[in-house]
């Protein structure tokens, strides 16, 4: 930015259009940058801070405790069992299973969907319908699809002939079962990005691909996967991060929202959440959400790594 | 990567799909039909289930029957009548709505100023933006909680139990201002000269020609801030605890108490807090998929 | 300009005027919160009209919006904006964190003596006692009784006037109550429960505080600092509730939303519950026809029943300002009488704390309330570290029993290590 010429007075008319330009950009942002500073990056800091105290908001004095939470978080974590140990490997579990889950599902439904012209409207908009519905009022249907005795699921394996399901109540089938509803809920998401990837690669490559007589499989694998890799990463960072964040579906399906049954389902949030909102521990919850942090800025860097590595 | 606008992104994607692919062609795609025939009867089944549940009168609900024997409204008007649902609903719309035009304001605004203008501490400013991305809400629930139970501008106490209170955190979105720079940058430069010359205020620049011009972009942000703040669950959760306070996700979880849980009023409050969203997606679908697919291309 | 000087002179004029007309109001307010509880709401509201006959000087704001789930996170927004009650209604089971956290202040002296509270109230008030002080005393007291459905039990050819004596007794009414759909005897497939063991209602007391009682066994070490109860009478009264779900299938958790809410829909014949239920059946299904009797005898012959208790404590904020203090303490006085504790009962079902309400010859002769307040009599409650946490261990015990195929046994001592941790833990942040 060059300012060259020389204001003649100091009055504000009289400026040069550059320097009231950026006067008036500065004005603009004024109320976005107080935003930020006192909303999104003070409690940053702020959280961090307060897990090196025993931070309770009954007491009236927070004695600092430097990084007993953590130290307290470390024993949790290596005990034979406890609640936040089955926090952290369940989160785990749901990105290790729902990730792929999710992409697989969402890439072979867009790659049919884009092979379609008939009805081919009306099943994007049906795909993309659960995304925008509320998680807990849907989840709060699913329980009740889940329900052992009269949910629809063990009516239709009656029907079936099929052995009945505890679903929910089971330890093994809870984890699965709650993640049955985020798929069903985030897949059509995934589905539009990648319509909208698949509309990126130039038209000419599979023209050569028919040219040279490449099979399906031959043209998805060397073009068109290869070729979707930005919104592939995309996803499977975005994807990642929000079933690290796994929370609303959760409380809404398990009784009195515990995470039940025997923790199989409960995460890192819920745990957050019951820490800090119900036992008031919000020292030992604020170690939590760094730790979460730290573990989300992790993927968020591998992810610009992958990104910013061309693709031919 | 070319520039996308939300207009030629979809528009001839059916021509893009139908390119001619001679043998097992026709195999492959009836093959796709059926499998996503399936697939749309499986997303189907729990708005179905949702909604045939709504209209079961009680006696009906711990029965394995899928449609009602005897339908009937009584959820509808109990919910309406006896639940605070209504003031629930009241409240979705009250905060959905102030995040979604603070959001359409500052948002593009910042955009287009990251967008059209050159001053010191630019990058520094719009890197700090976005950095915030980067910090998991979850992390902010407790200082926000401690913030708001002792604010800086104490208007009647606390936050807590405010539209204000809940509605805070989703004021300004740095996705938002991210998206609406992208925008900005194809507003051309020649059309804000020319203002300027003939006298336009730089807000006017921005309000007059800038916004008109991003119409499209704006109307897909603030869909999608409408859509979230909806359905907005943990943070509505903490900030209030006052039932006349509750948000509508907030008021359905409550529903369900330690004696009790009414599943046909459930489904009810389901079904109305989920259904004219719907309708609003199918009349909006295509700034929302556009949007979505924009959103994503930029990451 | 002069425009603006002038409204702010009207403004400051203005607020000065309001400043002195408050000065000059001697009204001393005080806030009261409680959790929302239809009748407990209409009885406070009640005593507080009267207290406000009797004390023009002093008003008491009622707070009693906020659910209960939310209750204590409320109470946490308030506090570091100094705002918030003076007097708070909390579970017996949460005053340690509360006070560990100086949120509560000791009852004063005047007039909350150590005697004064010995004499005046229930036993089980002495939960209240902690590092040698009183922090609350409560105006109504619970215990559990039996509920039994009459219809079901005319239905199965038992007398509907003669509920079960002892625990074999409930055992076989349950399995004679059962009824199954065309599939045989499977958990899914029972039409009516006999007893459904819902731990997430008020089984595991009954089964921590009553049963191991009964079966000789003791729950927690006298200074309850050791965990007992994976003991041989743990395992077998453990062995008794899970047998219900597990062998006789008589009902369980998993159907119909668990059995609080299938009792009161007329669904299940035996349930074990407090006595604020009553409320919420007169409400949810007036017609249902029920009756309640004292908790069956165990197998020593003894009768025990858990008690639990909601309480008043005056708080960090009270304490800071006298003339509130004085206010809250007067407030306090108030709604722990023996007359409070008869106004309760009537609106509420909860049983008056006080010794001489609680053994009033027309609560004794109430059909419904009647076996609760006999109760009273032998009703104990467990001292609470942190009740949440220790209820969680008792529902995974039996969990692991229900679910994981683990022996009753093995589940208790599972249990007991995770509780006696907490315990420890607890104890030792405290010597």
């Amino acid at each position: 930015m060059i300012v060259q010429s020389k204001p003649k007075r100091n009055g504000f008319f009289h400026w040069t259009v550059a320097r009231r330009k950026v006067l008036w950009a500065y004005i603009f942002l004024a109320i976005p940058i107080v935003f930020f500073a006192y909303i999104r990056i003070y409690p940053a800091f702020f959280a961090f801070q307060m897990s090196l105290y025993d931070y309770n908001p009954l007491a009236a004095e927070q004695p600092y405790v430097g990084l007993e939470n953590y130290e307290d978080l470390w024993k949790e974590l290596n005990k034979r069992r406890s609640v936040t140990k089955a926090a952290f490997q369940n989160t785990v579990n749901y990105v290790l299973l729902g990730v792929p889950i999710q992409l697989c599902l969402a890439l072979a439904v867009a790659l049919m969907l884009n092979e379609i012209r008939f009805l081919s409207t009306p099943y994007r908009i049906l795909f993309f319908l659960p995304y925008v519905t509320s998680t807990i009022a849907i989840a709060w249907v699913f329980r009740m699809l889940y329900q052992p005795q009269f949910g629809f699921f063990n009516v239709m394996l009656q029907l079936l002939s099929l052995p009945q399901q505890p679903f929910l109540n089971s330890p093994q089938q809870a984890l699965p079962s709650v993640l049955a509803l985020v798929v069903w809920q985030g897949m059509g998401f995934s589905v539009i990005i990648f319509l909208a990837g698949l509309k990126q690669i130039p038209r000419t490559y599979y023209e050569a691909a028919e040219v040279d007589g490449a099979s399906r499989w031959h043209t998805f694998r060397y073009i068109t996967l290869p070729l979707l890799n930005p919104s592939i990463v995309f996803l499977l960072v975005l994807q990642t991060i929000s079933f690290l964040r796994m929370f609303a579906p959760v409380v809404a399906m398990t009784v009195q929202g515990q995470g039940g049954p025997l923790d199989a389902t409960t995460t890192v949030v819920l745990r957050v959440y019951r820490e800090a909102f119900q036992s008031f521990n919000m020292g030992y919850a604020s170690a939590m959400t760094v730790v979460l942090f730290v573990v989300i800025l992790i993927v968020t860097i591998i992810q610009l790594r992958f990104t910013t590595r061309s693709i031919n | 990567m070319q520039t996308v606008t939300p207009s030629n992104l979809f528009k001839d994607q059916a021509r893009a799909t139908a390119v001619g692919r001679g043998r097992g062609d026709k195999k492959y795609r009836i093959f796709s039909y059926l499998v996503l025939t399936l697939i749309v009867i499986t997303i189907t089944i729990p708005f179905m289930w949702m909604i045939s549940t709504s209209f079961k009168p009680e006696s009906e609900i711990l029965r394995r029957n899928l449609f009602p024997v005897k339908p009937t409204m009584d959820n509808y008007s109990e919910v309406i009548t006896e639940t605070e649902l209504p003031i629930w609903y009241k409240n979705s719309l009250i905060v959905a709505m102030i995040c979604t035009i603070s959001v359409a304001f500052f948002d593009s605004l910042a955009g287009f100023v990251f967008a059209k203008y050159q001053f010191p501490g630019k990058r520094f400013i719009f890197i700090a933006f976005l950095a915030s991305l980067m910090v998991p809400t979850e992390m902010l629930l407790i200082p926000w909680f401690i913030m708001s139970s002792n604010p800086p501008i104490p208007v009647g106490g606390t936050w807590v139990d405010t539209y204000w209170g809940i509605a805070f955190p989703g004021v300004i979105t740095a996705a938002g201002i991210f998206l609406m720079r992208q925008f900005m940058q194809g507003v051309p430069d020649e059309l804000l000269d020319a203002g300027r010359i003939d006298g336009v205020s730089e807000f006017g620049l921005y309000w007059r020609i800038a916004v008109p011009l991003s119409l499209p972009a704006i109307g897909a942000l603030s869909i999608f801030t409408f859509l979230g703040n909806w359905n907005a669950f943990i943070w509505p959760l903490i900030a209030t605890s006052r039932s006349e306070m509750f948000t509508l996700p907030v008021g359905i979880q409550q529903f369900s108490s330690e004696a009790d849980t009414p599943w046909n009023l459930i489904m009810t409050g389901a079904s109305l807090s989920v259904l004219p969203l719907m309708i609003v997606v199918i009349i909006f679908q295509r700034y929302i998929i556009e949007g979505i697919a924009l959103t994503g291309l930029k990451g | 300009m002069r425009k603006l000087l002038a409204i702010l002179a009207v403004a400051v004029i203005a607020l000065s005027l309001g400043a002195v007309a408050l000065a000059q109001d001697d009204v001393v307010e005080i806030e009261y919160w409680q959790y929302n509880f239809g009748a407990r709401v209409d009885a406070m509201n009640m005593l507080i009209e009267q207290f406000h006959e009797e004390n023009p000087g002093i008003r008491v704001v009622h707070n009693s919006d906020i659910p209960y789930a939310d209750f204590r996170t409320e109470i946490a927004a308030s506090a570091p904006a100094g705002v918030g009650p003076d007097i708070v209604t909390l579970y017996f089971g949460w005053i340690i964190a509360f006070v560990d956290a100086g949120y509560l202040v000791p009852l004063p002296e005047e007039p909350f003596s150590e005697a004064f509270i010995r004499e005046t109230f229930s036993p089980m008030v002495a939960n209240s006692k902690y590092l040698g002080e009183y922090w609350t005393v409560p105006t109504a007291v619970r215990s559990l009784a039996l509920f039994w459905n009459k219809d079901i039990f005319a239905e199965a050819g038992l007398d509907p006037e003669s509920p079960p004596q002892t625990l074999e007794e409930f055992q076989e009414i349950a399995l004679a109550t059962t009824q199954y759909g065309d599939g045989g005897q499977d958990v899914l497939n029972v039409t009516q429960q006999g007893f459904s063991p819902t731990m997430q209602g008020q089984i595991h007391h009954w089964f921590r505080d009553v049963l191991i009682r009964q079966y000789g066994g003791q729950s927690y070490s006298d200074d309850g600092r050791t965990v007992m109860y994976n003991s041989e009478a743990g395992c077998e009264a453990f062995r008794w509730v899970t047998e219900f779900e597990l062998e006789h299938v008589t009902g369980s958790f998993d159907i119909m939303d668990g059995s609080t809410n299938a009792f009161v829909n007329g669904d299940v014949a035996l349930h074990v519950d407090g006595s604020f239920r009553v409320g919420t059946i007169r409400n949810n299904n007036p017609d249902l026809n029920y009756g309640v009797a004292e908790l069956p005898v165990g197998p020593n012959g003894e009768n025990h029943t858990f008690g639990s208790y909601w309480t008043h404590g005056l708080t960090r904020r009270a304490a800071s300002d006298p003339a509130r203090m004085e206010a809250a303490i007067k407030f306090l006085e108030f709604i722990t009488t023996p007359e409070a504790g008869a106004l309760w009962v009537s609106i509420v079902g909860e049983l008056p704390a006080q010794l001489e309400s609680a053994s009033d010859e027309m609560l004794l002769a109430d059909p419904i309330l009647g076996p609760f307040s006999a109760g009273l009599e032998y009703a104990s409650a467990t001292f609470f570290v942190d009740e949440s946490a220790q209820r969680q261990v008792m529902l995974d015990a039996y969990d692991f029993v229900r679910l994981g195929g683990m022996d009753v046994c093995d589940a208790l001592d599972e249990a007991a290590a995770l509780e006696q941790e907490l315990l420890d833990d607890f104890w030792a942040e405290r010597e």
